[in-house]
């Protein structure tokens, strides 16, 4: 049997935060050395797992299955295809940054690792799993600590609210989409006579028609909650002005995506069907979505609000390249992911480093950092080139095919939905140059220090990912689209 | 030198960029390291330039030192390279230019490091928009040139560049707007971004694949003919569309003035010639008519604006409106009887224009910035008889100023001349009415040498600490090789007219 | 070498001058005069060879002088450029080749080359003369060298450069090519004292008025371009070509022919200052003197009418014989009325640059409306008579003038004008040459019978009208005429006789050699040059020598123009025209020693009928307007910059439209209607948490699995 790579990759988190709390709470440097090297070390796997997949070979692949409880037909089985094996390697990005841009939490960071470990396990294992019932337990795992961390770590204005808001409408979410799933695993059982969770069976199960058209909306909405569909985004940006930097930046960096993707998972693979059946309403929420996250942005004076919208924004470019389900859409939802979701969390990063040291987020009561913060500067220039799909960067590469997808179902969606390009560039212009350019007010002078050296690591890494893929989208494209056509196949190869 | 010749344009291309790399690793305050290097490195693309110049062969059709590279399978747009005799002459006006710009910009004291790169880094963007022959890679380069312009006017510009360079990045964005959705749309309908095949499948394609089946053609052609032009227009800039370029010139560096309008307004009027004659052949003859009254339009409120200004940079700056309008006033005119004699004049005038205003303007806008540098004002009314005192730079101006005002002899005179004679017989009233805005051209290019070198002298700039000093000689050395081409093209302009002329004869 | 070559090389030495002195010599001035005196000697040689072996060659008209090479490719074919000399063409380069020669070795002269620099003089003002104390000790100011003294060659290098290209050009386009240059050079020449604010807008107002013109001869340049494929005139003026030109219908009724020919009329109206174009030549006497007279006399606004006559094939393409074409008409009405309009305004302008410039303009008008009425050697001739004795008028004046200053600068007494012929008088004592050139100059151009060269030229045009029976224009003409030789006879009475009326005028002088030789020269061709052009049929001298000038130029067109029979009354009338107006001229100013004794300063004609307050209020004022106001402040300031700033401010209201009426009061309050009540009420209870207990945290995960778990497995067993 091969080295179980994908399992070593999930739970190297969760393993880690258990042993970060059997430190000392007062032993700080050793946790958060601990956090860097587990972090690392997923990281590493994770990379290691993106360049062995072989596109050729396409479908799943480094699968391991044990079957749990055969009663139930819960089994453990995970495997990574060409949409996730990107998001894999997204999310062991996003946390080894996500550790070094948090390097100086003071308090209690034993703890706080440690959620975000248990969070990070969540979400590979989400990504990895072809079992619905694990899928759903890694969900929650990866929701659950959320909570914790917001309502503890969080802004202490908005901390308990946007904590509890947050859970409720997740909790909410997966209830009804866990309803949906038990529906597909019951109707399976009643077709077939076999009782199983495994993906992979279910795929094949084809349900009727009418039963896909029925429980598609459960399944896709629950999960696409999180993924923050309109109209129900609300959650999210308010849980990122409340998150610590950190968890921003896995809230808006994965977490999302973990919606986006357990959609497109359970709801479009699963029940193909339904998803053609309501294909045209996705697209109308989406495209609405697009354009109305980034009206509000326009207006935020809040800089975590301005980001948390504009993350509506491009999260509904991925819902709209889901909706359309051919090839350029779905493909371009694939890449948008990731390049979305290392761009806001580069966003954050620094958003992060800037509220650390200005102790406001208000767009208006800040200026001049460029002169302090160089490198600050130029990964948040970097990052809004890439949000306001700015060729030569990752954004552009991921957005472009979306357009082209959505040409071929309705060209209207595509024009309206491309106004919020500009808007997008002119908040994002706007902002760089309000908080980084104009004279810096005088209650900021001396009070603002340059990002440290770990700061600068992570900036670095996230640039170089989003520009690499921009000039040469070859190197990711070609995997997501492998995985883009094992979903035309399901859907009866639209 | 088989190296060179396989992969000319792509070094061409890409040597700025790594100039810029080497620039980024060396020490900031460096100041005089920086600078040369960057002047040093950016002479490497001219001189393979000239290469590519002198190694092209005018005589045979279609275009040469091709180089095609994967970039984007998914959507099947691949790195394909190419010149033809109109984006040979933009590609050496380009490479001409940005040395010179970067000369000029020698007196830059802050953050010389970011200034020269940007720079760099734009020249790469223009570059590439000449060379590429694939639909997505000439918009991928379109979009980038705005960035380093954006931050160059942004970071170094006067006191109103906030507002100058916003207006400059969101307009022109907005503007491509539609050509970024046409370009969408063209690469679903053919799922190739290939301009060589798009030439032969676009104008001729009667049904539109992979489309919902309620569009109709023509409409959608037409739709996206004007998507394209308004996006062309924005950059060139046409009327009304231009409101950008006096603020965006006024606010912008020198050097940034020089390119902006030496080459980056070329970028509208090469995707006219390069994407919109050949895409839409139909279309274009359809809108010669309204292409032709903008063009007019731009012209004469061009004149008239520029005779308006009290500012001396946006006096020069609305006399790129006034002498871009002649650019597509030919195009407008090659568009409405494409394949006469008529329009293949037309259009050597319009190119070559394309190519004088580049050479003047980016002189004009220097000159401009010599005295501003010295006055630290740009307001007319604030200069005055300054001629005995700095007769060298008077010279300079005079000279230029007549090139930008179409003197015979001089460059800008045969480009507009070849314009006027090709639009005459086509475009007859549109053509008689710009003479209204050559007959004002003079007025303003006079009232700006008027008001700065002639009449009594204004005391102030005479002694004292305010005392004018003379043109130095770094100063001289930018403007020398561009009044030689000047004179050059005036005098003798076969030389670069045929190999015009003989692109415009293949590809028309 | 072969005469092509030559005619190659005849308008290179200027340029080449011109180039030299800006870059290398404008520091050294003799060596700059060198140099451009040299450069002129030369191309006035080129042209003296060219012009002897061209009245040599046998049948010059068929097969004149020429070649050419490809210059501007346009598609297949190239516009081709070159150079050509014909009759017509040799006739015009052997007088332009001599005033501007002359013109520059005066210049050396006027321009106080060998006396000091000045006191205070500075660069754009005209020398204000220099303090020098002689050996006795006394001081006294003598003139001062121009301080822009080599600038000043290189100008007028460029400029005969341009009047050069012009002649040679075998095609429209090189010959508008110098035709522009000449305008520059003007523009430059005329703003030469650019520090005066007068001779600034002086300057500007010749430009634009020109360019006007300008632009109209550019649209006939492309009309006729496009028309015929060529800008050749040989390749032009073929039956074939003008006929299919004379067929083919235009705008306003006019053949094609026809509207060509207006249009580039209306650029010699500009540059030969044709009324209603007129205004910008009296104010252009701001230039320095020699540079009137190359301006007015020798180059520009003869080449203004050289225009014309190379034209006239295509003026009268459908020019049956009888009855005036429109085109034809409008021009002779154009030449005819400004002949007149001008010569009124002359007899009452007191400065005596103004004299002769608005004398120019109405000669120009004689030759213009001769070519309007057909009359094309007649207009060839008068045109270089006119050109050798109008500039020796202007040189001779210019000489005035220096005198005159030297005798401002004796007293010091900056006050008096020395341009001012009441500030004159008795100057034959004080300057014989120059009164006796000035003289000469003065009687031909008011055409002082036989001896005069002028005498011949007009009178060929007014039997030339009188014989084809365009008895309107002869009269008019014939009142021009008048009226030339009164002011003419005013302003040398007021100049030269009678005595002095000021100190100044006691102590004026003669000038150097360098001015008076140019004096002479051209006063020998003022008098000599009418004898080449005597009609056969001339009453005595008629038939003594040949009339080879109209044998000649004639030639230059394919049906050689027959002479007008010859008639008494237009040589009656013109001999009484010409002696009467001497003799009133002479007989009212005799003793007139003020303007105020003067009965013609009738203010309508001193303010030239008001043209230039009309040009002010029609066209300069509303011009400001619409550029400040209309198109810059209204159109794209407020009207296209709002609308821009309207999308701006929209999208912002859009945003907290949607955020504040829709996303925070509807979506926030609907979708999660509970959550804020839930959020507070959890909020309560969780406080406890925040002490932060790990196994509390660890419970509430448990418990949280716990739920999930208990409804799958109730969902199962209930199914």
């Amino acid at each position: 049997m091969t080295f179980p790579i994908l399992s070593v990759i999930v739970f190297t988190p969760i393993v880690a935060g258990a042993f970060i709390l059997l430190f000392p709470a007062e032993r700080k440097t050793e946790v958060r050395v601990t956090a860097l090297a587990a972090a690392t070390f997923a990281l590493l796997l994770s990379i290691w797992v993106y360049f062995s997949y072989d596109s050729s070979a396409a479908g799943y692949q480094f699968q391991e299955s044990y079957s749990w409880l055969p009663a139930l037909g819960i089994g453990y089985h995970v495997g990574v295809d060409g949409m996730s094996t990107p998001l894999v390697l997204l999310t062991g990005v996003v946390m080894f940054t996500g550790v070094l841009i948090s390097w100086g939490i003071e308090d209690r960071p034993r703890e706080f690792f440690a959620f975000l470990f248990i969070l990070a396990s969540g979400v590979f294992g989400v990504f990895v799993a072809l079992d619905l019932f694990q899928l759903f337990f890694f969900y929650e795992i990866a929701v659950f600590p959320m909570y914790l961390l917001i309502a503890i770590w969080g802004w202490i204005k908005t901390r308990e609210y946007a904590a509890m808001k947050l859970t409720l409408y997740l909790f909410i979410g997966s209830v009804v989409s866990l309803v949906g799933a038990l529906a597909m695993y019951w109707t399976m059982y009643q077709n077939t006579g076999i009782l199983t969770f495994d993906m992979l069976q279910l795929e094949q199960a084809n349900f009727s028609e009418q039963f896909q058209i029925l429980w598609f909306p459960f399944v896709f909405l629950g999960f696409a909650v999180l993924g923050g569909i309109w109209p129900f985004h609300n959650w999210s940006p308010d849980g990122h002005v409340a998150a610590p930097t950190a968890v921003s930046m896995f809230h808006a960096g994965v977490l999302m995506k973990l919606g986006a993707f357990a959609a497109l998972r359970v709801g479009i693979m699963l029940l193909p069907l339904g998803a053609q059946h309501w294909s045209g309403w996705l697209m109308a929420l989406a495209g609405i979505a697009v354009v109305y996250g980034a009206f509000i942005a326009f207006m935020q004076d809040d800089m975590k609000y301005m980001i948390g919208f504009s993350s509506v924004s491009h999260m509904g470019l991925v819902m709209l390249g889901l909706s359309t389900l051919n090839t350029n859409g779905l493909t371009g939802a694939g890449v948008q992911m990731f390049s979305h979701g290392v761009m806001t969390a580069l966003f954050f990063a620094v958003t992060g480093m800037i509220y650390d040291r200005a102790h406001t987020r208000q767009i208006s009561e800040l200026g001049g950092m460029a002169k302090i913060m160089p490198f600050a500067m130029v990964g948040f220039i970097i990052g809004g080139l890439v949000s306001m799909g700015m060729p030569g960067f990752s954004g552009f590469v991921a957005e472009f095919p979306i357009f082209m997808g959505v040409w071929e179902i309705n060209p209207w969606v595509a024009i309206i939905a491309s106004i919020s390009i500009v808007i997008t560039a002119a908040y994002i212009m706007r902002n760089i140059r309000d908080v980084f350019f104009r004279p810096m007010p005088e209650n900021l002078e001396g009070h603002i220090t340059d990002v440290n050296i770990l700061d600068k690591v992570a900036i670095v890494t996230v640039c170089l990912l989003m520009v690499v893929i921009g000039l040469a989208p070859s190197i990711m494209v070609p995997m997501v689209q492998t995985g883009v056509e094992n979903i035309l196949r399901l859907l009866g190869g639209v | 030198m088989d190296f060179i010749n396989n992969y000319l344009l792509s070094l061409i291309l890409f040597l700025p960029t790594l100039v810029a790399l080497v620039i980024f690793f060396l020490p900031k305050d460096e100041m005089k390291l920086i600078r040369w290097t960057a002047l040093v490195g950016s002479l490497f693309p001219f001189a393979l330039s000239l290469v590519l110049w002198f190694s092209f062969n005018s005589n045979v059709e279609g275009f040469q030192f091709e180089e095609k590279y994967i970039w984007y399978e998914a959507i099947n747009s691949t790195f394909h390279l190419g010149v033809d005799g109109l984006s040979l002459t933009m590609v050496l006006l380009t490479t001409f230019l940005t040395p010179l710009a970067i000369l000029a910009s020698f007196g830059i004291t802050d953050r010389v490091k970011a200034y020269m790169m940007l720079f760099l880094f734009l020249e790469m963007g223009m570059l590439g928009v000449f060379m590429s022959l694939d639909l997505l890679i000439f918009f991928v380069f379109w979009e980038i040139g705005l960035v380093p312009m954006y931050f160059l006017i942004n970071q170094w510009g006067s006191a109103n560049r906030d507002y100058a360079s916003l207006k400059f990045m969101i307009y022109t964005m907005g503007g491509s707007l539609g050509l970024l959705l046409a370009v969408q749309m063209l690469g679903v309908v053919f799922g190739t971004y290939d301009l060589l095949s798009l030439y032969e499948l676009w104008p001729n394609a009667t049904s539109l694949a992979n489309l919902p089946a309620w569009l109709n053609v023509t409409t959608v052609k037409t739709v996206a003919f004007w998507a394209f032009t308004i996006a062309f227009a924005v950059k060139v800039p046409l009327w009304p569309f231009h409101t950008w370029l006096p603020d965006a010139h006024t606010e912008a560096p020198t050097a940034g003035s020089m390119i902006l309008a030496g080459v980056l307004l070329k970028l509208g009027a090469y995707g006219f010639l390069r994407l919109i004659l050949p895409l839409y052949p139909e279309q274009a003859q359809t809108f010669a008519g309204a292409l032709a009254f903008l063009a007019t339009a731009a012209i004469v409120f061009g004149a008239f604006a520029a005779y308006g200004q009290t500012d001396f940079k946006r006096l020069v700056a609305y006399s790129s409106v006034n002498h871009m309008g002649f650019v597509v006033l030919g195009i407008a005119a090659a568009a409405a009887a494409s394949g006469t004699v008529h329009a293949t004049i037309a259009l050597n005038g319009a190119i070559l224009q394309m190519f004088n205003h580049g050479l003047s303007a980016a002189g004009m806008f220097f000159l401009v910035g010599v005295i501003y540098e010295r006055t630290h004002t740009r307001d007319l009314s604030k200069f005055g008889g300054l001629f005995p005192l700095v007769p060298v730079y008077g010279g300079i101006l005079i000279f230029t100023s007549m090139a930008s005002l179409g003197l015979p002899g001089l460059n800008g005179f045969i480009s507009e001349f070849l314009v006027v004679r090709g639009a005459w017989p086509i475009l007859t009233t549109y053509t008689a009415i710009s003479m209204l805005g050559l007959l004002f051209t003079g007025a303003y290019i006079l009232k700006g040498v008027k008001n700065v070198l002639h009449g009594p002298m204004n005391e102030h700039w005479a002694h004292g600490e305010h005392k004018l000093t003379e043109i130095n000689f770094r100063e001289i050395v930018v403007m020398a090789p561009l009044m030689v081409l000047i004179l050059w093209i005036g005098v003798w302009p076969a030389w670069i007219l045929d190999v015009i002329n003989k692109a415009v004869v293949y590809l028309f | 070498m072969a005469t092509e070559t030559l005619i190659w090389l005849i308008p290179l030495p200027p340029a080449l001058a011109f180039f030299l002195i800006v870059l290398f010599t404008n520091k050294s001035k003799a060596l700059s005069h060198t140099v451009a005196v040299g450069a002129a000697a030369l191309s006035w040689l080129g042209s003296m060879v060219v012009f002897f072996r061209a009245i040599g060659m046998e049948h010059l008209g068929e097969h004149p002088f020429e070649s050419s090479i490809g210059w501007l490719p346009t598609g297949d074919t190239w516009f081709r450029i070159g150079v050509l000399i014909d009759p017509l063409g040799a006739a015009v380069l052997f007088f332009v080749a001599w005033t501007i020669f002359m013109i520059f070795l005066y210049s050396v002269g006027y321009q106080n080359f060998g006396q000091p620099k000045g006191d205070h003089d500075r660069m754009g003002l005209p020398p204000h003369g220099a303090t020098v104390t002689d050996e006795h000790g006394h001081k006294h100011t003598v003139p001062s060298v121009e301080p822009m003294y080599s600038r000043f060659f290189a100008f007028l290098g460029l400029f005969a450069f341009g009047m050069y290209t012009l002649v040679v050009s075998d095609n429209l386009l090189t010959m508008f090519v110098g035709w522009e240059i000449m305008g520059l050079c003007s523009y430059l020449l005329i703003g030469f004292w650019y520090g005066k604010k007068s001779a600034r807008d002086a300057a500007i107002k010749a430009f634009m008025t020109t360019r006007i013109g300008d632009v109209f001869m550019l649209l006939g340049i492309s009309f006729l371009y496009s028309a015929t494929g060529t800008l050749s005139f040989r390749a032009i003026f073929t039956e074939e070509v003008l006929h299919v030109l004379a067929t083919t219908p235009a705008f306003f009724g006019l053949s094609a022919a026809g509207a060509i020919a207006l249009l580039l009329f209306i650029g010699t109206v500009g540059k030969s200052a044709q009324w209603p174009l007129h205004v910008w030549l009296p104010d252009a006497m701001e230039g320095p003197t020699p540079v009137s007279a190359m301006i007015h006399a020798a180059t520009m606004v003869s080449a203004g009418v050289y225009a014309v006559i190379r034209m006239f094939p295509l003026l009268t393409a459908d020019f049956t014989g009888h009855g005036l074409t429109t085109a034809m008409s409008v021009v002779a009405f154009i030449g005819a009325f400004t002949a007149l309009f001008s010569a009124t305004i002359a007899v009452a302008q007191n400065d005596i640059k103004r004299v002769l410039a608005y004398s120019t303009i109405s000669q120009l008008g004689f030759m213009i409306a001769a070519l309007g009425i057909g009359a094309y050697v007649a207009a060839a001739f008068h045109l270089i008579t006119h050109a050798f004795f109008k500039a020796l008028l202007f040189l001779g004046s210019g000489s005035v003038i220096h005198g005159m200053e030297h005798g401002v600068l004796h007293t010091g007494d900056h006050s008096v004008d020395p341009q001012d012929m009441f500030n004159m008088g008795g100057l034959r004592k004080r300057m014989p040459i120059t009164f006796w050139t000035f003289l000469i100059g003065g009687f031909a151009l008011s055409g002082f019978p036989v001896i005069t060269a002028g005498f011949w030229s007009k009178d060929e045009i007014l039997a030339d009208a009188w014989a084809h029976h365009h008895y309107t224009v002869f009269i008019v003409l014939a009142v021009a005429a008048f009226l030339t030789a009164f002011y003419t006879m005013r302003q040398i009475t007021l100049t030269f006789l009678g005595e002095a009326r000021t100190k100044e005028a006691e102590h004026a002088h003669e000038t150097p050699w360098t001015m008076t030789v140019p004096l002479m020269v051209l006063a020998f061709f003022a008098i000599t040059y009418g004898w080449v052009g005597i009609p056969e049929h001339f009453p005595g001298l008629g038939g003594i020598v040949p009339n080879w000038f109209h044998d000649f130029v004639g030639h230059t067109l394919e049906h050689v123009p027959a002479a007008p029979e010859f008639s008494w009354i237009p040589l009656l009338t013109s001999l009484g025209v010409a002696l009467g107006g001497l003799f009133f001229g002479w007989l009212v100013y005799r003793n007139v020693n003020s303007p105020a004794e003067d009965k013609l300063q009738i203010p309508l004609l001193k303010n030239k009928w008001y043209f230039d307050e009309a040009y002010d209020f029609l066209f300069v004022k509303p011009a400001y307007w619409f550029s400040e106001t209309f198109v810059s402040a209204w159109m794209d300031k407020g009207v296209i910059d709002s609308i821009l700033h309207a999308f701006g401010k929209v999208t912002g209201w859009l945003g907290s439209a949607i955020r504040n009426y829709i996303d925070t009061p509807i979506i926030n309050e609907f979708i999660g209607d509970g959550t804020a009540r839930v959020a507070q009420w959890f909020g309560g209870r969780l406080q406890p948490i925040q002490t932060g207990r790990i196994q509390q945290y660890m419970l509430a995960s448990l418990g949280v699995l716990i739920i999930v778990g208990g409804i799958l497995f109730s969902l199962l067993v209930g199914g």
